[in-house]
């Protein structure tokens, strides 16, 4: 079989302040056998500025789906916001001709032209679609016997539905059959589905903050010792911003937040230093001692 | 002596709807089927910002389209308050996609009212002199060598700039006035 091969697509928010996901996503992947080429010359996905204009997001996810194509690989991104405006780009140019010209407009004036050729995939879509769950499991060497998670998807890798097209966003389980390949229990809880809030944070902290606290209770009531993701957006919400959430409600969650291949390298067997553990804001000193003691 | 105001109760005046507004949505990519909204509330009822804000309520800006309350829509900070999950458009049972009439508006407000808030303006800012929204330090850059990553590749800052001319987004950006926060209570 030949070597899954993609370019990879960092962001901006992954290489400003959490180079723990990229670490960890490199070293698993690498692991697994997929091959990733640095992508030249990208730039912002175009996600933030559709609130400005929706031509311009359009035509900077374009001009980066431009170089895909020219490299002639598909695109693996590690955070849901690079996912949604990249594969909805994708799947709207390849679709509407009346938006495909009018972009192609734009494009022309730097030298690119989308032609539609190339492919939009998130890290957790890699891992279930193309590498699969049964070679996952094979290079489970540490399985995480002792441990009780849950798992935070975030909303762009499920949503809108006729871009994604992939997990059934109301009963998503792409994520949680990837967590129990390391071994630890998945366990459900509330409104799982639920946002985390940070897309607004910069407008108003207020929403986002309960509706962050509200999802760190539902995770907490039924017992996780860790939250999962798969978005960097989302980690910095329920992670980065953990204390600051405990200081508004007068509430103490100490509830250490996971980047997905984190918890798998743990598995693997990689070293908490080799997968920057040391990097989260809540330290999962009890959780390592947990899995310790399942070995 | 305190001055007693007059009541002004909260109607809509005739004169502040727009007919055609709601054609001109309907025109716009995202928005298309604005028309078609029948009040269910359904999008409401599932908004994870409406359970914390006691006025953001999808359903009422659909309806504001549909009577072409223009002017109310686009001045009202409620607007930039939606995340962008799309819970909406994947539960409307008539394909109305609300995040993305939302969307439409906002353009809008940057556009016909000069409006934006501040953090879009900074990371727009930060685009348009790096290739990423957020101005990445050079002791990141080292980091991420001192952590075996690959360096950074550097955006083509010429293509980026022109993408930004040729869209009118650099014009629209100039003239914007920022907006610091929004309440949601």
């Amino acid at each position: 079989m030949t070597k899954p091969k993609y370019l990879l697509f960092t962001g901006c928010v992954i290489p400003y302040r959490l180079s723990s996901y990229e670490i960890s996503a490199r070293k698993v992947l690498a692991k697994l056998d997929v091959e990733l080429v640095e992508m030249p010359e990208y730039n912002c996905c175009g996600y933030p500025m559709d609130v400005v204009n929706h031509d311009l997001m359009l035509t900077l996810a374009a001009r980066n789906l431009c170089v895909a194509e020219k490299m002639g690989l598909p695109i693996l991104t590690l955070c849901n916001g690079c996912f949604c405006s990249l594969n909805e780009t994708n799947k709207i140019l390849k679709e509407d001709k009346k938006q495909r010209e009018k972009i192609n407009g734009y494009l022309k004036e730097v030298d690119m032209e989308f032609k539609g050729t190339t492919e939009v995939k998130h890290l957790i879509y890699v891992l279930s679609e193309d590498v699969g769950f049964e070679k996952i499991k094979n290079t489970v060497t540490k399985p995480l016997s002792n441990i009780r998670v849950a798992q935070h998807s975030g909303c762009h890798v499920l949503r809108p539905k006729k871009y994604v097209a992939r997990d059934d966003p109301e009963n998503p389980t792409t994520l949680k059959n990837l967590i129990k390949l390391t071994g630890a229990e998945c366990l459900d809880y509330m409104d799982e589905t639920e946002c985390c809030g940070n897309p607004i944070i910069g407008v108003n902290e207020d929403v986002p903050f309960n509706m962050a606290k509200e999802k760190l209770e539902h995770v907490r009531a039924v017992g996780a010792q860790a939250l999962i993701t798969v978005c960097p957006f989302c980690h910095i919400m329920f992670d980065l911003n953990q204390p600051r959430i405990e200081r508004a409600f007068n509430e103490k969650f100490n509830l250490p937040v996971l980047h997905y291949p984190q918890l798998l390298g743990l598995a693997m067997g990689f070293t908490p230093e080799e997968l920057a553990l040391n990097e989260l804001r809540v330290k999962p000193t009890e959780l390592l001692n947990l899995m310790k003691r399942g070995e | 002596m305190t001055e007693e105001k007059e009541y002004v109760p909260p109607v809509i005046k005739a004169e502040e709807l727009d007919p055609k507004f709601k054609y001109k949505m309907s025109k716009e990519h995202g928005a298309e089927k604005v028309m078609v909204c029948f009040q269910c509330g359904t999008c409401t009822a599932d908004c994870p910002i409406a359970r914390f804000s006691e006025f953001y309520r999808p359903r009422r800006i659909a309806r504001m389209v549909q009577l072409g309350l223009k002017d109310r829509l686009l001045l009202d900070g409620a607007l930039w308050l939606c995340s962008s999950c799309f819970t909406c458009v994947d539960h409307c049972p008539q394909g109305v996609e609300i995040a993305g009439i939302v969307r439409v508006l906002r353009n809008m407000t940057v556009e016909d009212k000069n409006l934006l808030p501040l953090v879009y303006k900074e990371l727009a800012t930060n685009l348009m002199k790096t290739g990423f929204v957020y101005e990445i330090p050079d002791s990141r850059l080292q980091k991420r060598v001192e952590q075996g990553l690959p360096p950074l590749p550097k955006p083509n800052m010429k293509d980026v700039l022109k993408i930004f001319e040729v869209t009118g987004s650099a014009r629209l950006l100039e003239k914007v006035q920022t907006i610091a926060k929004v309440e949601s209570k």
